[in-house]
């Protein structure tokens, strides 16, 4: 199908954006890569009485590492983001996860704030965003503001942005030495939308853990940070705590059946996926025994 | 603002301007406005890869484009590859390799194969299927198209060495 017709508008800066947003609130939509927007057009799942292009607004593009951040502004392809030195030193997590969004094709027109703007629970980026701590930054009519990525997503489709706020940059801690990362996800076909996914980053004290952060997704309504992971950190690792961890698990997700997989189907696959991953951050392969899908 | 834009950009070494509604998706205007008609339009949401081409260099879904939104770009259809002679090898390998049946996901292959063949000169079976996951033959044709990707990709290095 085709999108039904609409007003267009070439943002000049931020700044004529946000005026635009504003006089517009939830009849405009802002367009970045236009991978997600426009499928959904096309579709007629949405209607936008006037679309804000921001495509060329190059001051919000790049990665740059300033200290202890990395800063990605939104406008970031993610072909820029696999090709980027800075994300494969100090967010290799990142650079792993971006290897499974979609096709080369829509890589090379997709950006990391408009996949984090569109909020598809079961894409990669979001996951990623939780898992790493990132810091997500908005500009809007008051200005600029800074959200947490563990509280910025709010539910399918939804986040904190509000219509007038536009998503600008993300901004990720570099990772400390002893950091270590897992990403891994179940779907039909490279490429495609995970099934069930983990992203997971660690930091690694002789033989235990000492921080887990694992941002599972495709298994709620919006990326889920485990709480059950807690329960692994600063302990002796064994098939027993692991159980007990992944146990607590299921019991915090929510997950949607759709013609995929079933609810049911999704916590397993959320299972082996925590084994997998705490038996990789630890380099312990028997902790993974038994657990294929 | 829902009338007409006007737009100048470069398609396979022309410059063509032209007014377009801000609704018109480049696959659209190559078939529609431009008779471009090599250009196929699948699924128009993404998914099928038939209507890949060129945009500054880098292949795109041409679907998820408006064409709005390339004033001042350089498009390259599968005329222009064709024409330049770019991927005469690739097409004749394809036609030797049976590499189409209906022909329909052709273009969007040729264009995916070429893109992995520049970034990576002798990619593995696995490399192939990879970079070309997001283009479907519903004549399920894959097996011969990886072959093809990959006998062009060895006669290339053979001709380098």
């Amino acid at each position: 199908m085709k999108a039904s017709a609409f007003s267009y508008a070439r943002a000049s800066s931020v700044a004529n954006a946000l005026e635009l947003l504003a006089a517009y609130g939830d009849r405009a939509k802002v367009l970045s890569g236009g991978q997600s927007l426009l499928p959904a057009m096309n579709l007629r799942l949405i209607s936008p009485e006037l679309i804000v292009d921001i495509g060329e607004l190059n001051e919000l593009r790049g990665v740059v590492v300033e200290g202890d951040i990395i800063r990605i502004g939104a406008l970031t392809r993610h072909v820029d983001l696999q090709r980027s030195l800075q994300v494969a030193a100090h967010a290799p997590l990142l650079a792993e996860a971006i290897a499974q969004v979609a096709h080369p094709a829509i890589r090379n027109r997709g950006t990391i704030g408009g996949s984090l703007a569109h909020a598809d629970p079961a894409s990669e980026l979001p996951a990623c965003m939780v898992a790493l701590n990132a810091t997500i930054i908005a500009s809007g009519p008051n200005g600029e503001r800074r959200i947490l990525g563990a509280e910025f997503f709010k539910g399918i489709y939804e986040t904190e942005l509000s219509p007038q706020e536009i998503l600008i940059a993300v901004e990720l801690p570099v990772p400390p030495k002893n950091s270590v990362h897992f990403f891994d996800e179940f779907a039909r076909r490279q490429g495609d939308y995970a099934i069930a996914g983990l992203a997971a980053q660690a930091i690694v004290e002789g033989a235990m853990l000492a921080d887990l952060r694992m941002a599972f997704f495709a298994l709620g309504n919006r990326p889920v940070l485990a709480k059950a992971a807690k329960s692994l950190v600063g302990v002796a690792i064994t098939p027993a705590v692991l159980s007990e961890a992944s146990a607590a698990l299921v019991e915090e997700l929510d997950p949607q059946q759709d013609q995929q997989a079933s609810a049911s189907m999704r916590r397993h696959l959320a299972k082996v996926l925590m084994a997998r991953g705490v038996a990789a951050l630890l380099d312990r392969p028997d902790l993974n025994r038994g657990g294929s899908a | 603002m829902t009338g007409p834009v006007a737009i100048a950009l470069d398609i396979n070494g022309e410059r063509v301007d032209a007014h377009v509604l801000p609704r018109l998706n480049l696959a659209d205007f190559l078939r529609e406005h431009l008779k471009l008609t090599g250009t196929h339009v699948g699924c128009e949401h993404g998914f099928c890869g038939a209507c890949t081409v060129r945009v500054n260099g880098d292949i795109v879904r041409s679907c998820l484009i408006l064409a709005v939104q390339l004033h001042g770009a350089s498009v390259q259809t599968i005329e222009g590859l064709s024409d330049s002679g770019e991927i005469a090898d690739l097409q004749a390998v394809f036609r030797d390799r049976n590499a189409l049946q209906c022909g329909y996901c052709t273009p969007g292959m040729l264009m995916a194969a070429q893109d992995l063949l520049k970034q990576q000169p002798e990619p593995d079976r696995e490399r192939i299927r990879e970079h070309l996951s997001g283009n479907y033959c519903r004549c399920t044709g894959y097996q011969s198209i990886i072959d093809a990707v990959e006998t062009t990709a060895r006669m290339r290095a053979g001709h380098r060495a």
